[in-house]
């Protein structure tokens, strides 16, 4: 276990928080501001990864796709909202689960309709491939640090949007308290068709960032949305502060977990038995840390204010 | 009551009136069961266009015998394919049960459907307790005992003097028999032997490990949308110079299409490959590629041969589908023209048969996706390491 390896660990662990994050970052919001649950988030995510690798093959520009895939992600999302989730803010949590798993169905049997039910092709535009040499010995894939650098913006992009705009303000204040934000004359449907749109377009950032390396097929959303429920969970439900500190404590201990726990393990048991539970503990892991956080702090590290 | 009794009568006349004809004409009944839906679903698409080109072959008549195949979705699930192979058997009353993909759930669906008097025709999953103490009259698989390909891979690595080899598989039953099998033919020092959790879709870590071993090789079973995740970022980690990538079940006619030119000089061991050439498959292939515009996996090339070994028992007992026996009989000869060329059974009902070396090599064209070629046969009719567990004569 030598300092460059646990400094790559490190960045993994950090690349694979951010992607967390900016899926649990519209879902969180889409939780604590209007108070639905959406298991179709996943499919968002996958409509983005969809959109990005078709545009980038129909036009040959990333950039240019990555544009198209959010504003299609929003445009989904928005649709979505208005056709099929309206009518559920009143309801029960249950009837949400519900009509959104179907929203799930739904989706992936569309993209399946589409582009084929195999994984369809996707890469990373040739000038983002390759490494970067960050120290003598370390060397460490481009694409990566481009993701995590466009978490670490969006996160800032949110703390400002929330914390500092007119939209931040509405958007506090329609969680706190939604009826006194209808009295007082704003159109609070609107503000839930953006937020929901707004939430959408970040789970599709993620699924056109993390396309070209996950397999881009039907279904990808739901592979990765239980690790998400659990960065919400630890992080509390409804705040983008927890979202953002959970998925990093999710991305870091699963990824320290899967690389130096069977090692550690070594040392103090048999190596057969560190064999058999390295691999099962580690696996386990964020669900045992989830578990801890929820007996000591039920409403999370850092629950919303209500 | 009397009135009501009379209607019922009346009923059961016309019952058996018509259920007269129905006798007279018989009908083969084929339960495939695979996985249409989430990330697998491409898998059951291959396997079901296989099933349907293979009737579309026999003029969809599986023995001379009208046919209907009934279609089931398992989900990836046992409990959900332990459904769907009960709905077959009470509602459909099918002749035979076929197809499935994961050793879980075959493992869950083989044993109820052959004790209730019915036949497996397993086409893809092997597990081993099949082949062993499990292993039934009524049970026959197209496919091979899940140890036996890695068992290929272990043969050839050693052959070609390797050593230093690290090896992955995910972290669930079949994912230790094949380890289990590539470490009972490899010879060479293993470096490290990793499991990874189920559907992981990340491996960032373990390539920095992998990486940190610097291994002379690696070997990997990851079936599925797994193996394009595994084989992209080994790719992207710039490992595939470093440390050639050799795998079981991994790179397919399905995963091909999704990684491309990534995937250029990787090996792999089957039973089976396009280019294989067998009269058989030659037409498989030919007719595959004409109706559905791509190529066939061996998952869609053991659910023909699937469809292929039920016709050639049923037109054995000349169509009497009452007649268990005798086509257990015809089975066991495996008389019929596979798409791998000429197998025999051995005594537990699973094929004696070879296994090749395959390399992913450029395709015809520049921006053609690269092909499975076969290098050289590495078994040749070689026999699963469980039989003798299995009591069957």
């Amino acid at each position: 276990m030598n300092l460059v390896l646990i400094a790559e660990q490190t960045l993994n662990g950090l690349q694979l928080g951010i992607t967390l994050f900016l899926i649990a970052a519209g879902l969180t919001l889409v939780f604590g501001i209007m108070n639905l649950v959406n298991l179709a988030h996943g499919a968002l995510y996958m409509v983005g990864a969809y959109f990005c690798t078709y545009f980038f093959q129909q036009t040959g520009s990333w950039p240019l796709a990555v544009v198209l895939a959010l504003a299609g992600s929003m445009l989904v999302g928005a649709v979505t909202e208005v056709v099929a989730l309206r009518t559920l803010y009143e309801r029960d949590h249950l009837d949400q689960v519900l009509a959104t798993f179907g929203l799930i169905l739904f989706f992936n049997e569309l993209v399946a309709m589409l582009w084929g039910r195999a994984a369809i092709f996707s890469t990373v535009p040739d000038y983002l491939s390759g490494h970067v040499q960050i120290t003598e010995q370390l060397r460490y894939p481009l694409y990566r640090l481009v993701i995590i650098g466009v978490g670490l913006s969006v996160a800032l992009l949110l703390w400002w949007l929330v914390a500092r705009t007119r939209l931040g303000m509405l958007i506090r204040a329609g969680a706190s308290n939604r009826t006194m934000v209808a009295a007082l004359g704003i159109n609070i449907r609107l503000l839930y068709t953006v937020v929901f749109s707004f939430g959408a377009a970040l789970a599709g950032l993620a699924g056109l960032l993390v396309g070209p390396i996950y397999s881009v097929q039907p279904g990808m959303g739901e592979l990765i949305l239980i690790q998400v429920f659990v960065v919400i969970v630890i992080g509390g439900i409804g705040s983008i502060r927890g979202a953002f500190a959970g998925a990093l404590i999710v991305g870091m201990v699963d990824t320290l977990g899967r690389a130096f726990l069977k090692p550690t393990l070594a040392t103090v048991l048999s190596a057969p038995a560190a064999d058999a539970a390295g691999p099962a503990l580690a696996s386990m892991l964020i669900y045992l840390l989830m578990a801890v956080v929820l007996a000591f702090r039920p409403a999370g590290l850092f629950p919303a204010v209500r | 009551m009397k009135p009501h009794f009379r209607a019922l009568l009346a009923g059961v006349a016309c019952a058996a009136v018509f259920a007269a004809p129905a006798l007279a004409q018989q009908k083969v009944k084929i339960g495939f069961i695979t996985t249409l839906s989430g990330p697998a679903g491409a898998i059951g698409a291959d396997m079901k266009n296989s099933v349907e080109l293979a009737l579309d072959h026999l003029g969809r008549k599986v023995g001379g015998l009208d046919t209907e195949v009934i279609y089931g979705d398992d989900q990836f699930k046992p409990d959900v394919g332990v459904q769907v192979a009960d709905e077959m058997m009470k509602k459909h009353q099918v002749n035979f049960v076929s197809g499935i993909i994961w050793s879980n759930v075959m493992l869950a669906v083989a044993p109820r459907v052959t004790a209730a008097g019915t036949f497996m025709i397993g086409t893809n999953a092997g597990p081993h307790e099949l082949a062993g103490e499990l292993c039934n009259e009524l049970f026959f698989t197209t496919s091979w005992q899940n140890d036996q390909t890695p068992e290929a891979m272990g043969k050839y690595m050693t052959d070609a003097g390797l050593t230093d080899v690290y090896i992955m598989a995910p972290n669930y039953a079949a994912g230790k028999d094949m380890l289990t099998g590539f470490k009972r033919t490899f010879k060479g020092r293993i470096v490290d032997e990793v499991y990874t959790r189920m559907g992981q879709t990340d491996y960032q870590a373990e390539l920095s490990q992998l990486r940190a071993k610097n291994p002379k090789a690696v070997m990997v079973f990851y079936p599925g949308g797994m193996g394009i995740q595994f084989m992209k970022q080994y790719s992207e980690a710039g490992l595939r110079g470093q440390s050639p990538l050799y795998s079981v079940f991994t790179l397919d006619e399905l995963s091909i299409p999704a990684v491309k030119h990534a995937a250029l000089g990787q090996y792999e061991t089957r039973i089976w490959s396009p280019d294989l050439k067998v009269p058989a498959n030659e037409k498989y292939v030919g007719d595959y590629k004409k109706k559905y515009g791509k190529l066939p996996s061996f998952y869609g090339a053991q659910s023909y041969d699937g469809i292929m070994l039920i016709d050639s028992a049923v037109r054995a007992v000349k169509g009497n589908l009452a007649d268990k026996k005798g086509m257990i009989a015809a089975m066991k000869k495996a008389d019929f023209h596979s798409v791998r060329g000429k197998f025999t059974y051995g005594h537990n009902h699973f094929p004696i048969e070879n296994f090749y070396l395959l390399r992913a090599v450029a395709g015809d064209s520049p921006a053609a996706d690269p092909v499975m070629q076969i290098q050289k046969t590495v078994f040749a009719n070689y026999k699963d390491s469980y039989g003798s567990a299995c009591k069957m004569k």
